[in-house]
Parts: structure tokens; C-alpha cells; sequence
């Protein structure tokens, strides 16, 4: 099978290493034998993300199934601005209530010690129907988790309305549009299980990668591998094999016990499946880079522990990311998790499958240049 | 056909000239050992000539192949066992057999090599419950998974209690019987003395000497020893009056260079003649260890042994 070449660094100018499937297999055995004869990695990969699932869903069970009440102001006179408030109420999960256009609408908030307000703006309509740009304004409290599904809600909503106007013919499709959007209500474990899924395709091949890859260098194992017809592209994918094995069967731990102990809605559908292997193969590839090209498995655990950390708290993992002050969602959006997170989230909760492409190309052009970069400084051996 | 032939060979790091330009050559069916102290460029040596490394310059051909750049080819001829040999922890002996067998795509009679290397017992451990002894083994038995010419052992006995390191020994005079070249780096002198069919001694990346131990011995050897258990009169005694080469060794022992025969019996008739307390007469030759401890300058035994265990 002759799949991939790669250049053996140093070496003749000469392409030589294809991928042996036989070699490949028996790689992945021994590599998988001994993931599942350590429970340490079994434990992480597969039982810790269900115990948070158990965890946060607890946490914030309550009230989650009852919409919530939403106070709004419609400045827009043309129908679109209409439309959105009833595409918001269609969703199940909020009611919208109105308040008059002559209050101040931060002083209503506080007056009825609401959490969450939103106003839609006086350009809404004509913006719609031209291109424009018009902003439907959310007020929260950060430290409410409504406001936070309102918010993921709202976003959701949004990004509907912009998908349709991506095609062109925005009345027209309009119409389609409100018989698909009222599908169910949001709660939080809703997010949760995207979002801890993520969550374990960072974590379980970063810390795995980083530490075997730096483990291995100091001991020589790839120079003794190197000794061998194994090509250094063989060994890679069967990691990256592995890892997107035990993604999916971790997704289906997490979405059945996200499912049966607190009625998550997740949409299925085969849009989830690249990033399931997209998601792996970018993280394997980051963990193997930052172990490759550390001196030692002590600093190799810091810089991985420091790319690894911040991403895992920032990219929507456990609270969304519409959520956070506007600097840190600018940071979220240069983290690579967030768009493993954002495109799950577009496909289990909101089906929309436009803003999922995105995730999703931005992910295959990281992951390719992550890949490219850890082949490159991947040695087996030295000069 | 030579096994391996070196020409001037050269390896630098960055200011740290590691080999200084060494050439040898080993036949093939030889058992061929470098010694050396910790940094002379014995690792560095064999690891270019395993194509694990470039060299800076100078020829080197290891079955007939340039080992950086057709190291592919080379590889499914030649065994190898780094120092220290280390691998994933929990295949077992069996499966990492198996797991190089598949590698190599060939055929390996997994218990027969098994056996071979003494390791039957536990062929079904985890290879990071196995003893240091165990895990060489280990490293032993996937060197032979494709049945090499040329077997490159690296200090294969550093850091293994005299039991494993016979067992070790064994293993590779079986080699040596099979026809197979070995090439064998290695801290313990005797190791050399008991393996090796030629050695070379190498000190600061140059080779100071080589040839079979006999020779090495003749050459840089001191002939006989006379020694005796006295003290600094009876040596001053032995040069004054006999006109004999003796020195004291400042630790109660004075010992004559005999540079003939009749030197053995005039230093007996001396000792009677001095009259002075002496005790314990015997005759020694210089061992490869007393040749190589002047010329190097130190006692290989203690270094790197038990300070970097293996495993």
C-alpha cells in the first residue's frame, strides 16, 4: 500500500519509506496492548471525561428543562426582527418576554433582577435583507449558567439567520427555515457533552504524545526503531489510529451517559465523524511535536502542560465560549481545541452544518501544518 | 570480504572531537572488542557504523554498505543492542518477538529464541517487571529476529551481576560459533579477554593499540614480574647489589622486572643474601587490564559501572 512518503532526514535525497499496513497493524497492537495493560491512560482517555460528565451535569441540573424567561426589546419595525423573536421562542427553551421600547433596558433588567435581556436592533430587517451589519445585543450575567444558554441559544439563532442570508434568497428561505429551528430546548449538559468531547480528544493524546515521544528519545527507543523496516510515518499513524479509535468509543461513553442520566439532546449524524478523526490526528500531531522537539520528558511535560492547560479551560470545554469576556473569546479563537468544540457544537446541538464546514477546514490546514512540522523534526535518528 | 572496514574516521560535536580519525577493520566470523573508558568514542564509533549517525568524514563500510545513506539495507542484515537497551513497557518477551518478526517480515521461532537467550521463564512478563539482566536478554533475542551477519553489541554487560553476565557471554560465543560477526564495546577487560578474537583500545577517539590480546600483551607488556611482600629496603638492596630492576610500590610489595631468566635466580639469591623479612614470592604477567590501565591511565571497571545502570 503505498499511501505516504516521507524523507528521512539527513539521509540520500532519495524518497524511500511507503506505509506497510502489516507494519502498521503490528504497531498499533503493541502500542494499543499497552495503553489498555496501563489503566492510568484507560482511566483518563475513557472514565475521567464520563465523571465529568456526571459531575458538571449534576452541578447544574437544576432548572435546566424549564425555559427560560427572556426579556427583550424589538427595535426593528420590518418582519425579520419579529421573526428572530419568534425563532427564539420556537426553540423550546426560552420565553420571550416583551418590554416596552420607552424603558431604559438595563434598568428594567435590574428592576426585575433578570439575568439575561436581549434587543434586537432598529436596523435588523434592512441589514438582513441588504448584507449589513446589525449586532441583536444579549445582556448576561457571567455568573449565571441561563445567561449562558441564552446566550449559546441566541448565537445558535443567529447563526441560522446569517446561513440563510448566505443564500441569497434570504425570505424565501426564511420560511423553510422556522419549521426546522424549533427542534428542542438547550440545556447545559447540551453543550456539555461537545464540550467535554473535546475535551478528551485534547487531553488524552497531548499528555500521551508528549511524554512518549520525549520518553522515547531519552531512552533510545526510536534509534532502536530506526534499526528496524518501521518508518517513522508508520509509527505516527498508528498513533494517530489509536487515538481516533478510542475518541470514538469515548464519544460514545460520553454521549450515552450525557443521554440516559440527563436527557441531553445530541444530534447524531455523520458530520460528527471528522472531527472525531480530524480532532486525534491534530493533537497527536501537537503532543508528538512538542516532545520531539524538547531536550528533556521534564520540560517537554511543562511546555505541553502550558499549551494544554489554557486551551482546555478556553475553548469551550466546560462553559461556552459566547460566554466570556470579548479579549479571552479573541484568544479562543486562536486555540485549535476551540474549533474541534465550536464545530461539534454546530453539528450535536444546532445542525448547522455551514459554520461546521468552517470549524472543520480550519482544523484540516492546523492539523496539516502541525503534522508537517512534527514529521519534519521527528528524528529516529541524528547527525 | 571484510565485515567492516573504517578509514580515517571523524565525528565532532561541536568543539568535542568525539573519534579523531580511527581505522580498523573487522573480519568477518570475528569477534572484534573496543575498549575504552567512558568517552573515548566507542558509542560514537558504533553508532555510525550502525547508521544511527553521520560521520564528519573518513570511509567507513559495514557489509559492503555506506551505513547513513544505505541504512535501510543495512538494517535487515546487522542486529543491534544499544547501551542500556530500554523499550515500550508492557509487551512481554513473546509479543516483542513477534512484534519484530512483523516489523522485519520474517518468520522468527519466538521460543527457540526465547531459549536461546535464557529467557523462557519469563516469556509472558511484562517487559518493565523484568530484571536488568532480563531486559538485555530481551534486547539479545530482537537483535536476532532477522538473523543477522553482523551483530553490534553495545556494553552489553554494564551494570548485570556475574550470573547474567556469563549468561551474556554465552549467547555470544554461540554467535561467534554460527559464523556471525560481532562487534563488542565493552568497560570490562576480562569481557574482552574471555570474547574477543582481536581488540583495540581506544582513548580520547583515537585507537592507541589493537591486535588479539596475546599480541597486545607482548607488545606493551613488561615480560615476568617477580614479587615479593617486603618493604623499601629490600628493593633499594635489589638495585644496589643485584643490579636488578625492582621498584617498591609504596604499599609493601616490591616487584623486579625480570628481563631474563638468570634475573629470577640472581633476585632469589639477593633476597637470601639481604638477609631483610620478605614473604609471599610469585611470578606474574602483565594482563590486558595492567597494559591497558598505563596506557589509559585508569581502571575501566571504575567507571560507569553502577553509576549509569542500565535499565
Amino acid at each position: 500500500m503505498r499511501t505516504l512518503t516521507i524523507r528521512e532526514t539527513g539521509a540520500t535525497p532519495r524518497v524511500r519509506a511507503m506505509v506497510s499496513t502489516k507494519r502498521l497493524l503490528a504497531d498499533l497492537s503493541v502500542f494499543g496492548k499497552g495503553y489498555l495493560r496501563s489503566r492510568v491512560g484507560v482511566f483518563f482517555a475513557l472514565i475521567f471525561p464520563v465523571i465529568l460528565i456526571l459531575l458538571f451535569g449534576a452541578i447544574f441540573s437544576g432548572g435546566g428543562s424549564s425555559p427560560i424567561s427572556v426579556y427583550y426589546q424589538n427595535l426593528d419595525s420590518g418582519q425579520v426582527g419579529a421573526r428572530f423573536v419568534s425563532a427564539m421562542n420556537d426553540t423550546g427553551a426560552v420565553v420571550m418576554v416583551q418590554v416596552p421600547d420607552s424603558q431604559n433596558f438595563s434598568q428594567y433588567l435590574l428592576s426585575q433582577s433578570a439575568s439575561q435581556g436581549i434587543v434586537v436592533p432598529a436596523s435588523f430587517s434592512q441589514s438582513f435583507l441588504t448584507g449589513g451589519n446589525a449586532n441583536v445585543t444579549v445582556y448576561q450575567n457571567p455568573s449565571s449558567t441561563t445567561s449562558q444558554i441564552v446566550l449559546g441559544i441566541t448565537q445558535g439563532v443567529v447563526d441560522r439567520f446569517n446561513l440563510y442570508h448566505a443564500n441569497a434568497n434570504a425570505t424565501d428561505v426564511f420560511g423553510v427555515q422556522t419549521v426546522t429551528v424549533a427542534s428542542g430546548s438547550y440545556k447545559y449538559v447540551d453543550f456539555l457533552v461537545p464540550g467535554l468531547v473535546g475535551f478528551s480528544i485534547l487531553t488524552s493524546p497531548m499528555f500521551a504524545l508528549v511524554n512518549i515521544s520525549s520518553e522515547y528519545k531519552r531512552d533510545k527507543i526510536f534509534k532502536q526503531l530506526s534499526l528496524t523496516p518501521l518508518t517513522k510515518a508508520e509509527w505516527l499513524l498508528s498513533k494517530i489510529i489509536w487515538y481516533v479509535l478510542l475518541t470514538g468509543v469515548s464519544f460514545l461513553m460520553m454521549s450515552a451517559a450525557g443521554i440516559f442520566l440527563f436527557g441531553a439532546h445530541i444530534g447524531f449524524s455523520l458530520g460528527i465523524l471528522p472531527f472525531l478523526v480530524l480532532g486525534p490526528f491534530m493533537f497527536v500531531s501537537l503532543g508528538m511535536l512538542i516532545g520531539t522537539i524538547s531536550n528533556s520528558p521534564e520540560s517537554a511535560a511543562v511546555v505541553g502542560n502550558l499549551i494544554t492547560f489554557p486551551m482546555m479551560f478556553l475553548s469551550g470545554t466546560f462553559f461556552p465560549v459566547a460566554s466570556m469576556p470579548a479579549y479571552l473569546q479573541g484568544i479562543a479563537h486562536l486555540l485549535p481545541l476551540f474549533y474541534v468544540i465550536d464545530g461539534l457544537n454546530n453539528v450535536m446541538i444546532y445542525g448547522n452544518y455551514s459554520p461546521a464546514l468552517f470549524d472543520l477546514s480550519v482544523m484540516v490546514v492546523v492539523g496539516v501544518a502541525i503534522f508537517a512540522l512534527a514529521v519534519r523534526f521527528f528524528k529516529w535518528r541524528e547527525d | 570480504m571484510r565485515a567492516i572496514e573504517v578509514e580515517s574516521l571523524e565525528k565532532s560535536y561541536g568543539s568535542l572531537k568525539a573519534v579523531g580519525g580511527i581505522s580498523f577493520s573487522v573480519d568477518e566470523g570475528e569477534v572484534f572488542s573496543l575498549l575504552g573508558p567512558n568517552g573515548a568514542g566507542k558509542t560514537t564509533t558504533i553508532e555510525i557504523l550502525e547508521g544511527l549517525r553521520d560521520a564528519d568524514s573518513g570511509k567507513r563500510r559495514v557489509l559492503g554498505f555506506d551505513p547513513w545513506k544505505q541504512g535501510y539495507e543495512l538494517h535487515r542484515k546487522i542486529g543491534v543492542i544499544p547501551q542500556g537497551f530500554k523499550f515500550f513497557l508492557y509487551p512481554t518477551p513473546r509479543e516483542a518477538v513477534r512484534y519484530y518478526s512483523a516489523l522485519f517480515g520474517v518468520k522468527a521461532d519466538v521460543d527457540k529464541l526465547l531459549q536461546r537467550v535464557l529467557l523462557t521463564e519469563s516469556a509472558d512478563t511484562y517487559f518493565l517487571k523484568l530484571s536488568g539482566g532480563q531486559k538485555q536478554k530481551l534486547g539479545m533475542a530482537l537483535s536476532l529476529v532477522n538473523d543477522p551477519e553482523l551483530v553490534f553489541l553495545d556494553e552489553p554487560t554494564t551494570g548485570l551481576d556475574p550470573a547474567a553476565r556469563r549468561a551474556v557471554w554465552e549467547v555470544i560465543r554461540g554467535l561467534r560459533k554460527e559464523g556471525r560477526t560481532v562487534l563488542l564495546t565493552t568497560h570490562y577487560l576480562q569481557e574482552a579477554e574471555e570474547l574477543a578474537d582481536r581488540v583495540a583500545i581506544m582513548d580520547h577517539g583515537k585507537i592507541i593499540t589493537s591486535g588479539t590480546p596475546g599480541e597486545i600483551i607482548a607488545r606493551h607488556g613488561s615480560g615476568d614480574r617477580l614479587t615479593i611482600r617486603a618493604d623499601e629496603k629490600l628493593g633499594a638492596y635489589l638495585r644496589e647489589k643485584a643490579g636488578l630492576a625492582a621498584e617498591f610500590d609504596g604499599h609493601g610489595r616490591v616487584s623486579v622486572r625480570l628481563k631474563t631468566k638468570n634475573d629470577a635466580l640472581s633476585a632469589l639469591k639477593a633476597i637470601e643474601e639481604s638477609g631483610l623479612d620478605w614473604s609471599d614470592l610469585s611470578t606474574r604477567r602483565d594482563s590486558l587490564e595492567d597494559i591497558f590501565i598505563r596506557m589509559v591511565g585508569e581502571n575501566p571497571d571504575d567507571q560507569g559501572n553502577g553509576r549509569h545502570p542500565p535499565g
